[in-house]
């Protein structure tokens, strides 16, 4: 076991290296320059700038620079924010997207799994069609018509009520993150539904559950240890990646609700072209992404004994 | 049947008795994260006017990138610079000249004299002086700070050679006399200087203080001294800022409010618009589409012209088919901004622009555009195919080839080059191609001249017509079409250093006909954004020049 833990995140050190050199030959491939601005500057002040990030430098200097400071942990100066270092930017807003993207997680586990084994109970009943219909409105609506959305319905809610029960935008309290969270989390929790649910219907079918019937197990006991234990397993291999996805994938809402996370940097980094910041986004949400499915697969082998003893 | 009913019953009540755990669950997990996330929190007011606390609750677009006025570049950023930070003279609730931290001051031929109020105070309690301007201003020019907007001090004796790097810094034409005198030394007689230092990057910076900082002025609220009503005590990245109460500015006209809390930051207009709608906010602009929304809650809809112009600038390098005047008079002449305003953006706060100059630029007495009225502009499809079979004949060709019409990628400008690619297709039989591209790149296309238009846009630096009135020179690296005409470099010159008020403002009006003339452009349309304020704050501005939006003047109603 050890040893597999070990190996894998040798693996994944490699993909951290690749994705690395992928978006660093990438981002020099776009079209556009980032030292470019509304006003026009003379060449005196574009050679200061050029020497002050290193582009002066032909690509490939440039290239093992930065897989030098990479692998110290420095991803530089942003260009943008000429005063921030990309690590302080990671540090001061990861936490707010990590914080969102868990509860998210959290709200799409719960519901994925409680609604997902519902709809398998009643199958091809009402509760079964109605809960579908709402899944594939979830995974069909993008989240900013969601996030819009509910946004307006919070608006209508206070309004309704006379004060301000839920907090339209911002962050800060439990209340500011409920929403938020709630739609950033109701993609997953569609697609979770319906793994779910179709895994239950697997198992359901089985041999093992057509035994413990015939031996007189009570029914909540073979929902439970026989039912449920095995059908979640793919709903947990799926989670560990939806973590990352998640809390990477947060950039509307995280507009939407004036939330100041990470996602934002993310984006606005490439619109903007800032070389540093694009690296130290891709890289460190490339990382946690890697790290997210090793975690999973390790943790998978104490859920099932089967992944344990193949190793 | 009977049993397939059964085990579903009793796994429903199962699955119920779990749900309850999960809720538990979870409800303790929210709180867990409740608590980690109470340090990266963001300042909750409750409401967009608090009499009690007389405080303000406001959203800002952008996250400033840094809060150094030399180095500010962009419209956040010269919002909360100009709440916190005051220059030598600025502009009141009238768009007027007053004075700021300068008590009095002259402008000559060969330069300027400053004296600086004896009352005017950094937020740690020490006096301005000249020397802090002294200190700003060089090292904007100093090549080593690489300041965007170094060429705004060019026209002080030396700058543009100290920013090319021929020259040391300390030769730089402006000194202080004593603690409360500034001396300027002119390159060539400015007579709109005193605008000019109204702008952030004329703005003082204390050396000590700066010093201490390491490098990091202008990263942190505590990394920051301030002169001007408000100071910024937290500022939390991305999320939330705090502005109080100077109680060490000098004047009591200004700053009426205890506190202003800039609680959101987003530039979602939708979600600006339901935190207004909430009462969160004070103030929200409105696109078109919200305007029906705003009538129908019965709000006070106001409208102000951000300043800038967007218009379709012309590649003259040689061999581009736009060098041609005959072909640039055709397009001119096959087109009518009004139509492109009403009918195809529906923007009903923008003008049609029909000038290089917009319409809020002040002339002599009054509106520049009142007193020098822009040649009459009329859609003439007749005169415009003749111009075209000219340079057709000029050019020695029978098919124009494809047009490349640059521009940028939001859906406003696309919007215009499909109306641009429709209206020159039907009335003159031209090819465009629309070349869209992200920002960056459009200006890098710019720059390299590859392009035959390009939409492009212009916003006011300083509350003078010379802020439009230079983009054209040959020596101005903004004119990315490089139109070159000496008629039009001298009639600059004559705008820049003029001392005659008259002969300035006919300069312009020269400027103003030979754009026109010579196609340099085609104006699209003036900018303006309709907004909404909460009917209890009083004395608050949009303005056009400088910081978009304006609390200096702000105070709240009380019934």
């Amino acid at each position: 076991m050890f040893l597999y833990t070990l190996k894998r995140l040798f693996q994944g050190l490699v993909t951290v290296w690749f994705i690395a050199t992928a978006t660093f030959f990438a981002m020099h491939n776009v079209p556009g320059d980032p030292l470019l601005n509304d006003r026009a500057v003379s060449e005196a002040i574009r050679a200061n700038l050029e020497s002050k990030y290193g582009l002066d430098q032909p690509l490939s200097t440039q290239y093992f620079i930065y897989l030098r400071n990479l692998s110290t942990g420095d991803f530089g100066i942003s260009f943008t924010q000429e005063n921030r270092e990309v690590n302080d930017i990671i540090r001061e807003h990861f936490p707010v997207s990590a914080i969102l993207g868990i509860l998210a997680v959290v709200f799409a586990a719960t519901g994925g799994i409680l609604f997902g084994a519902l709809t398998a109970i009643y199958r091809n009943r009402l509760p079964d069609f109605i809960i579908m219909i709402l899944v594939i409105l979830g995974i069909s609506v993008p989240s900013f018509v969601i996030a819009a959305m509910s946004q307006l319905a919070l608006v209508s809610l206070n309004d309704l009520v006379g004060t301000t029960i839920l907090p339209v935008a911002g962050w800060g309290t439990i209340l500011h993150m409920l929403t938020p969270a709630l739609v950033l989390g109701l993609g997953t929790m569609a697609y979770l539904t319906r793994l779910m649910r179709s895994s239950m219907l697997e198992v359901v079918g089985s041999d093992y559950i057509r035994t413990a019937r015939s031996k007189g197990v009570p029914a909540p006991r073979i929902f439970t240890k026989h039912q449920i234990r095995n059908a979640i397993l793919p709903v947990v291999t799926v989670l560990g990646p939806s973590i990352a996805s998640i809390t990477t994938g947060g950039f509307v809402v995280e507009l939407v609700f004036a939330i100041p996370g990470l996602g934002r940097y993310f984006v606005q980094a490439v619109q903007q072209l800032d070389y540093t910041v694009i690296m130290g986004t891709t890289v460190f949400y490339g990382a946690f992404l890697v790290f997210m499915v090793i975690l999973v697969d390790v943790l998978y082998g104490f859920i099932d004994p089967r992944v344990r003893l193949e190793k | 049947m009977d049993k397939r009913s059964n085990y579903a019953g009793s796994a429903a009540k199962q699955l119920g008795v779990y749900a309850v755990y999960l809720a538990v669950a979870m409800a303790l997990i929210v709180y867990i994260l409740a608590f980690f996330a109470g340090t990266s929190g963001a300042l909750i007011n409750g409401g967009a006017i608090n009499e009690e606390r007389n405080s303000i609750t406001i959203a800002l677009a952008e996250e400033p990138p840094q809060l150094d006025s030399t180095r500010a570049t962009d419209a956040s950023s010269f919002i909360v610079i100009a709440h916190t930070m005051e220059g030598l003279i600025s502009y009141d609730d009238n768009d007027q000249l007053t004075p700021g931290v300068a008590e009095r001051w002259e402008i000559r031929d060969n330069g300027a004299t400053f004296w600086i109020r004896e009352e005017a105070r950094w937020s740690d309690g020490l006096p301005v002086t000249a020397h802090d301007f002294e200190y700003a201003w060089k090292r904007v020019v100093d090549p080593a700070t690489a300041g965007e907007y170094a060429f705004i001090l060019y026209p002080i004796k030396n700058a543009e050679a100290v920013n090319r790097g021929d020259l040391p810094k300390e030769a730089l034409g402006v000194r202080a006399v004593s603690d409360l005198v500034l001396q300027v030394d002119f390159e060539r007689p400015t007579p709109y200087f005193d605008k000019l230092v109204a702008f952030n990057t004329y703005y003082p910076v204390r050396e000590d203080f700066f010093v201490s900082t390491n490098g990091r002025y202008g990263a942190d609220a505590d990394m920051l001294l301030f002169n001007g009503p408000y100071v910024l005590t937290e500022w939390i990245h991305g999320a939330s800022m705090l502005w109080e109460k100077n109680p060490y500015y000098w004047n009591d006209e200004k700053g009426f409010l205890d506190e202003i809390v800039i609680a959101y930051i987003t530039n979602d207009v939708n979600a600006n618009l339901n935190l207004f709608k909430d009462g969160q906010i004070v103030q929200t602009s409105l696109t078109a589409p919200m305007l029906p929304t705003a009538m129908e809650q019965r709000w006070q809809i106001d409208r102000f012209m951000d300043g800038s112009l967007f218009f379709l600038e012309f590649n003259h390098r040689e061999g581009r088919v736009t060098e041609n005047l005959n072909f640039r008079k055709a397009l001119l002449l096959a087109q009518d901004p009004s139509e492109l305003v009403y009918k195809v953006l529906k923007e009903a706060s923008y003008l049609p622009a029909e000038s290089l100059f917009p319409v809020w630029i002040q002339g002599l007495q009054g509106a520049f555009r009142k007193e020098y009225p822009v040649p009459e502009h009329r859609m003439d499809l007749e005169r415009a195919r003749e111009h075209l079979e000219r340079a057709k004949l000029e050019l020695g060709i029978n098919d124009f080839p494809p047009i490349v019409l640059l521009t940028g990628d939001s859906s406003l400008s696309l919007l215009a080059a499909e109306y641009y690619q429709e209206l020159f297709k039907k009335n003159l039989g031209l090819e465009l191609r629309i070349d869209a591209q992200i920002f960056k790149q459009r200006l890098a296309k710019m720059t390299s001249g590859d392009f035959d238009i390009v939409m492009a846009g212009w916003g006011p630096d300083y509350f003078d017509a010379l802020t439009f009135g230079d983009l054209f020179s040959s020596w101005n690296l903004n004119n990315r079409g490089r139109y070159q005409s000496e008629q039009m470099d001298d009639l600059i010159r004559i705008a820049q250093s003029e001392l005659d008020p008259k002969k300035r403002m006919d300069a312009f009006s020269s400027i103003q006909d030979l754009i026109y003339e010579d196609v340099v452009i085609v104006p699209m349309y003036e900018r303006g954004i309709s907004f909404v304020v909460d009917p209890r704050l009083k004395g608050f501005k949009r303005r056009s020049v400088g910081p978009q939006v304006d609390y200096n003047y702000a105070y709240i109603e009380r019934l």
